[in-house]
């Protein structure tokens, strides 16, 4: 009984969705206001559960660190974000939070850009190697933008694209491949668990 | 008080991120602990702002009868009722809450994704019209990564699945790389101009 429920209000919503493929309309505006509570609904719980029990509450109130009384009431300074006098008191939980990207600077020099650098100054040894290095070398080109893209330099920039069209056309089919996967799992459960024709 | 000190803190904190990436001392490991603690005990309180956020601006649509306002009604209706069987019957299996996520919210979240799949097709039918070398070029790739992801692709020929893993392991690759590294300087030429209080954008507007 409560899986044909369950499955009627499922079959439902899903219909819903995909009657916006139609047009707009009321059943897919229902379904999308009702998707934006449940998912917000569905975070506040569990936001308490693994972040305000254990970093807040506990820490206070149990370990008896009152030092974190501080960053707390520092944390309620970002509801100010709605009282127009007062909203510069946001501004500082803000800038706590992003001390990290001092760390971020070497880090990311190191992960993104040395990395690769390393990975791209290998010796050429096969056809391969050497379409990756022209590939990267036409690709920085493309983004160095102090030089216009005109002459052989544009020609080169010219093959830089290409690269990258190649690479987005290979982001794409992995894009449409996961999309028409989720679409075959939704067109399953109508078909199978819903209507149960197979 | 209201734009130079939060600017200060920020410059300060982050030369100090940047000692510590490079000091491996014990003073330096707790400062990091210590900061770690402090944002962990902040965080609770940004998702307050984000439901305040969400309630204001439906409360709002509702108490002005703005256009569609009956459906802000559903959305704070289903974000109270959701919150509150999580605290009230518990977030293990079993319980109102799962069955919620189970049946409403992963159904049409799953749905919501697929729909892009027709919306990705009908943007590949515009590209193709387009009829540039760079548009073809995107979906001679894409097609040919499609085909390969499918046993129609063997079918075809059992050239489609090597040619695929090329693209992927070659001119994909020195596409990423090129990216990647655009990237890197791109963020850390930002992550500079916020630690020296050049980019100020994350201030606000107003004093």
């Amino acid at each position: 009984m409560l899986e044909n429920i369950s499955n009627l209000v499922a079959a439902f919503l899903t219909l819903s969705i995909f009657s916006f493929l139609w047009k707009d309309n009321p059943f897919y505006r229902f379904a999308e206001h009702l998707l934006v509570g449940v998912s917000m609904g569905y975070a506040i719980p569990l936001v308490y559960k693994n972040v305000f029990i254990p970093f807040l509450y506990t820490p206070i109130f149990l370990q008896r660190q009152y030092a974190l009384i501080f960053p707390a009431i520092l944390g309620t300074f970002f509801i100010f974000r709605f009282n127009r006098k007062l909203a510069w008191l946001s501004r500082y939980p803000i800038v706590f939070s992003m001390g990290i990207i001092g760390m971020g600077v070497p880090l990311s020099m190191h992960a993104s850009v040395l990395v690769q650098m390393r990975s791209a100054m290998l010796p050429i040894m096969d056809i391969n190697s050497f379409i990756i290095f022209i590939g990267t070398i036409t690709i920085l080109l493309y983004f160095f933008f102090s030089k216009s893209h005109e002459g052989v330099y544009g020609k080169f920039t010219k093959i830089g694209i290409w690269y990258m069209m190649i690479g987005f056309g290979a982001s794409f089919g992995y894009t449409v491949m996961a999309r028409l996967s989720l679409l075959i799992g939704r067109i399953q459960f109508l078909v199978h668990d819903f209507l149960k024709l197979i | 008080m209201k734009r130079q000190i939060p600017l200060a803190l920020v410059i300060i904190l982050c030369f100090l991120f940047v000692g510590h990436t490079f000091i491996p001392h014990k003073i330096s490991d707790n400062f990091y602990q210590w900061w770690l603690s402090w944002v962990r005990t902040m965080t609770s309180f940004a998702v307050v702002l984000g439901v305040m956020s969400l309630f204001t601006v439906h409360w709002g649509k509702i108490s002005r009868r703005m256009p569609n306002w009956q459906y802000s009604i559903v959305t704070l209706g289903a974000l109270v009722f959701t919150s509150a069987s999580g605290f009230i019957w518990g977030t293990q299996q079993g319980t109102p809450y799962m069955w919620l996520f189970k049946n409403v919210q992963m159904p049409m979240s799953s749905t919501m994704f697929s729909l892009l799949a027709f919306y990705i097709a009908s943007a590949a039918y515009k590209a193709f019209r387009a009829r540039s070398p760079e548009a073809t070029v995107l979906l001679v790739s894409a097609i040919i990564v499609m085909i390969a992801q499918v046993p129609i692709g063997m079918a075809i020929s059992k050239w489609i699945p090597e040619i695929s893993n090329w693209i992927l392991n070659v001119p994909n690759l020195a596409a990423k790389r090129g990216v990647a590294l655009g990237v890197g300087l791109g963020g850390t030429a930002v992550s500079l101009k916020i630690m020296l209080g050049i980019e100020r954008t994350y201030l606000g507007s107003g004093d």
